[in-house]
């Protein structure tokens, strides 16, 4: 179905042209937003509650619908696609929760391999019969994140920082082109958040795919992100480098001043 | 005096006149209905007079090896329609609950679903035992029947309710996996319901157990029939055995779930 376009004019990853979100109608949460997210690296949004960050971050994969506006991935219009099409874009789109969303009652190796139910029938995913390579990976995977030994235990069991890693290793599970992070680090504690900030590093850089993060801590968006785009009342007010965001930029993005140390 | 800001506050509790006339009314009408119906207290001293011959009739329980046969039959048989309907009640009310679930079906699906599962539930099962009885003549598949349409009534409007009370959190990582419609309910859906699934469920056959006895009474087979017989014959010895048995049956019932549960914690 898509056609792929000549290397020297290869599309972004995803890019984003006038996208518009109204949940109500006349008041827009987004107000055309038009970006091309850079193809390496962690690109960190941030920007006060209520701006719409979210709101971006689940247009991409469609979990929130655009009211206009187009997402292209690798240069598909994902908002015209059909279901079905829809299902099969989003299986290389990973999506990390800010509340981790695991399914609780399952087990920790089980919500790992769900990130596999896009490639396998439901029957087979009803039996648990996954292929040896899927089992492989989410075994490597669950090394990787340092919760092997947690495989056979219920989601439920682990702690907040355990069960984010859970979450990041079942979307790489994915083999995604894309990894999209809502708030990852807001229900954890500063050490841990740091923790899951240079696990989402190490992914886009053994990996090289593109990480999306939505997040509230301005530091850690310095810190670890390659590039920034600050949001302030549904549109973009800054897009850069984490250098440039000054004093003046911030406020600017979260307005007033009395919040700045 | 006391203090006057106290004073000028209203009542920490105000009365609640209505509801006061309203139980006032009711105990009224008791008496009243009480007096209409003929309920004195002679009548009543009559009946317990009555009631405690009739159990001295019932000792010792006949244990005589035809009367016990008889009831073997019956109970085996009721024993397999409770178990028969409660599976076809749990097969079928799957589906359905699912498909009544108002936070993952559109409302052109839920409604049919929802008025169906309200019409399963509205008759007592032995009413329902009597139609089927009409329609498919004496005997045990009109119990069956009778059985199942009363456990998709209750199995489908639990389950239906406990999926809509899930977390959608979960529904919607699975979703964005670009995972299947089937796969999300196998995977997002069914596991937050199915210990609660698994406990309706042994509900309903414990249930279809003591029911299968009802609806014997009607006709529809199974060990109530006997229990009717005994009854009309003033065999009331043999009934007391038909009693016990089905008192140790339900026990064992008990038993039994309570094991099945722990398999599901």
């Amino acid at each position: 179905m898509a056609v792929t376009q000549p290397a020297a004019t290869a599309p972004a990853t995803i890019e984003v042209r006038g996208l518009i979100k109204e949940y109500r109608r006349g008041t827009p949460v987004l107000r055309g937003i038009s970006i091309a997210f850079p193809d390496r690296g962690i690109t960190a949004v941030i920007g006060p509650s209520g701006t719409g960050k979210s709101t971006l971050i689940r247009c991409i994969n469609r979990l929130v619908e655009p009211t206009a506006g187009e997402i292209l991935f690798h240069g598909v219009d994902l908002v015209r696609l059909s279901r079905k099409a829809l299902r099969q874009h989003r299986r290389r789109i990973g999506m990390v929760f800010q509340e981790y969303n695991l399914v609780e009652r399952l087990t920790v190796m089980e919500n790992v391999l769900s990130g596999r139910l896009g490639y396998l029938s439901s029957w087979k995913a009803f039996l648990r019969r996954y292929p040896p390579q899927d089992i492989a990976m989410a075994w490597d995977l669950l090394d990787t994140v340092g919760l092997a030994q947690y495989a056979n235990q219920r989601a439920d069991a682990l702690s907040g920082g355990q069960r984010q890693r859970v979450g990041i290793a079942r979307a790489v599970m994915q083999q995604p082109d894309i990894l999209l992070a809502d708030e990852p680090t807001s229900s954890l504690d500063p050490k841990t958040s740091v923790e899951i900030m240079e696990l989402l590093s190490s992914i886009t850089d053994t990996r090289h795919i593109p990480v999306i993060v939505n997040i509230h801590n301005v530091p850690l968006a310095k810190r670890f992100a390659g590039h920034v785009i600050g949001m302030a009342g549904g549109a973009i007010v800054y897009e850069g480098p984490p250098g440039g965001l000054t004093d003046d930029q911030l406020n600017r993005i979260y307005g007033g001043e009395n919040w700045q140390e | 005096m006391t203090d006057p800001a106290a004073a000028a506050r209203p009542p920490a509790f105000l009365p609640n006149w209505p509801a006061r006339l309203a139980w006032l009314a009711l105990i009224v009408y008791s008496f009243y209905a009480a007096s209409i119906l003929d309920v004195t207290w002679e009548r009543f001293l009559l009946g317990i007079e009555n009631g405690i011959r009739f159990i001295g009739r019932m000792f010792p329980p006949d244990t005589g090896t035809s009367k016990l046969q008889l009831l073997a039959k019956g109970l085996y048989e009721s024993i397999e329609m409770a178990i028969i309907a409660s599976a076809l009640g749990i097969v079928l009310s799957l589906p359905i609950g699912l498909l009544a679930a108002r936070n993952l079906m559109p409302a052109w699906i839920t409604w049919p679903m929802r008025l169906f599962i309200a019409l399963c539930r509205s008759f007592h099962q032995v009413i329902i035992a009597i139609i089927f009885v009409k329609a498919v003549g004496f005997g045990a598949l009109a119990g069956i029947l009778a059985l199942t349409v009363a456990s998709i009534g209750f199995i489908g409007k639990l389950f239906a309710e406990a999926i809509e009370e899930i977390s959608l959190k979960q529904v919607e990582a699975i979703r964005a996996t670009g995972a299947p419609f089937m796969s999300v309910i196998a995977y997002g859906v069914l596991p937050q319901v199915l210990t609660r699934f698994v406990g309706f469920a042994t509900y309903q056959v414990d249930s279809n157990l003591r029911n299968s006895n009802m609806v014997g009474l009607v006709g529809a087979g199974g060990i109530g029939g006997t229990m009717f017989a005994a009854f009309q014959r003033f065999d009331f010895d043999f009934l007391l055995t038909i009693l016990l048995a089905i008192i140790a049956v339900i026990m064992v019932s008990e038993a039994l779930q309570n094991q099945i549960k722990k398999l599901y914690q």
